[in-house]
């Protein structure tokens, strides 16, 4: 996630304290639009990246700010207030950051299976990774909504786990030692372009560019 | 049970199939009307309700350039169609559901907070129906008479109205919808917003318009330009007509005005 420290003196406070007002930004994607062609299509990608989340770091960026002022004049209504927006901005900036990691061009590697512990976990604990993917798919077309589709480390049980969260409520909203492996967004922006309203279809296809690789590294960086 | 708050039609029930054939045409005079009878009862030997998809009030092109010919065939043939579908498949597996105006379908499945999970079709169908009813060509303008009387009373303009209704839209998070409703007990107008299929009717308040503000219903046309699609359906698609209709019908149960109280 790019991170951009922007210090400045809160406006006009006679207190004074300087707070360090964090801003975050877009973090660019590991490889072109058009590169999960025919999964993906680079319209949906280029919307996706450049639109949604975006706007959603705008709308977190924003909500955090007025936070800062609420905070400096210790107005507790409006802190409270902006809980609702901080959780669905931020969380959407949360999730997309990790989808865009999850996903990889199938000439590098996308889609090809963890052959390390992690491809032995989920044989352990799911069956098979074919398994895996008709649980996944299950939950994605059974999920009301809009939301997001997760395989879950837990890091204190040491168990993989299917969950799927509403809007954009972050993996951790289901447990706090929950942690992403991968994520699937099932918001339509994710594929009503190209699939329409065959939700199932782009669950299907979108297996084919999983960035396997990355999810064993935070496995085996997680399951300690 | 609280009083029915608005029923857009005529129940759109009916029965598929009745089990005459238990009825034992055994005779044997007719062998052969026997012999027919007795391939049909395999296929339909049950009572089954049914809910159909009903059409909107104008062709699917007519709404365009507002909204295109593509989303109403996407929106009403796939989306609208697969929530009736499901229902029905639903409702074939359990048949104290039968029976129910969509209306009454929808506040009892909702069963209190506690959905069943027919809720979230029969809701959606609902919605989905009111919805398009709530939309005409060459819509969009000013109410006029007893509706903007009451939007002026109860919002003090119908421009404080309109930017009421365009914010909720805007800040609703996930999928929802926007309604204006006559709210029951306050007996005034009210810009209310659900998640999902959520309907206003399982609180027992009287929807006068509404807009889908799931995906689906604007993704094809407007891509993520919310602002735009909430902005066209104020401009050009909202039927007022539609919405004076059903304030009409509304104020059979609620009581808007003072009671004119004839002094003897």
């Amino acid at each position: 996630m790019a991170l951009r420290s922007v210090s400045r003196k809160s406006l006009g406070l006679a207190v004074g304290h300087v707070r360090g007002l964090q801003s975050f930004s877009l973090p660019e994607l590991p490889y072109d639009y058009g590169a999960l062609e025919p999964v993906i299509s680079g319209e949906i990608m280029q919307l996706h990246h450049q639109k949604h989340h975006q706007t959603y770091i705008t709308n977190y960026n924003k909500a955090l700010e007025q936070l800062d002022q609420a905070l400096a004049k210790a107005d507790s209504s409006s802190i409270v207030q902006l809980q609702s927006a901080i959780k669905f901005n931020g969380g959407g900036h949360i999730n997309h950051s990790i989808f865009w990691k999850n996903l990889a061009p199938i000439r590098e590697g996308g889609g090809e299976p963890s052959k390390a512990s992690l491809g032995w976990a989920i044989d352990t604990q799911f069956g098979s990774l074919k398994a895996l993917i008709q649980r996944v798919n299950a939950e994605g077309a059974a999920l009301q909504g809009s939301g997001w589709v997760w395989l879950a480390l837990d890091k204190e049980l040491k168990k993989l786990s299917v969950q799927t969260t509403a809007n954009q409520d972050p993996l951790v909203t289901k447990g706090s030692a929950l942690v992403p492996l991968f994520g699937i967004d099932v918001w339509e922006h994710a594929y009503y372009l190209q699939y329409k309203n065959v939700k199932a279809d782009y669950l299907k296809n979108i297996w084919k560019v999983i960035n396997w690789k990355y999810a064993s590294e935070v496995y085996e960086k997680e399951n300690l | 049970m609280g009083s029915c708050c608005y029923s857009p039609s005529p129940s759109s029930s009916h029965l598929l199939a009745t089990d005459f054939f238990s009825w034992g045409f055994k005779s044997s005079k007719l062998p052969f009307l026997q012999k027919r009878r007795f391939d049909r009862s395999q296929r339909a030997s049950k009572i089954c309700g049914y809910y159909g998809l009903r059409t909107p009030p104008y062709k699917l092109d007519a709404l365009e350039p507002y909204m295109s010919l593509k989303t109403l065939e996407m929106h009403w043939g796939g989306h609208h169609r697969n929530y009736v579908e499901g229902l029905n498949k639903q409702l074939e597996k359990n048949d104290i559901l039968y029976g129910f105006t969509m209306d009454e379908l929808v506040k009892v499945t909702y069963n209190n907070g506690n959905p069943l999970p027919e809720f979230n079709n029969a809701a959606q169908v609902w919605n989905h129906d009111f919805f398009w009813e709530s939309m005409q060509p060459g819509g969009g303008d000013m109410p006029k008479l007893g509706v903007l009387q009451q939007i002026e009373k109860d919002f003090g303009s119908f421009t404080n109205f309109r930017e009421k209704f365009v914010e909720a839209a805007l800040t609703l998070f996930g999928s929802g919808w926007v309604w204006l409703v006559l709210k029951k007990e306050e007996r005034r107008l009210a810009v209310i917003k659900t998640s999902n299929g959520i309907c206003p009717l399982v609180w027992d308040d009287i929807p006068i318009i509404s807009l889908d503000m799931w995906e689906h219903a604007y993704y094809l046309d407007y891509k993520n330009d919310k602002g735009k699609y909430v902005n066209v359906f104020m401009n050009h698609l909202v039927s007022w007509n539609a919405a004076m209709a059903r304030m009409a019908r509304a104020e059979a149960f609620v009581n808007l005005g003072e009671p004119k109280i004839p002094i003897a």
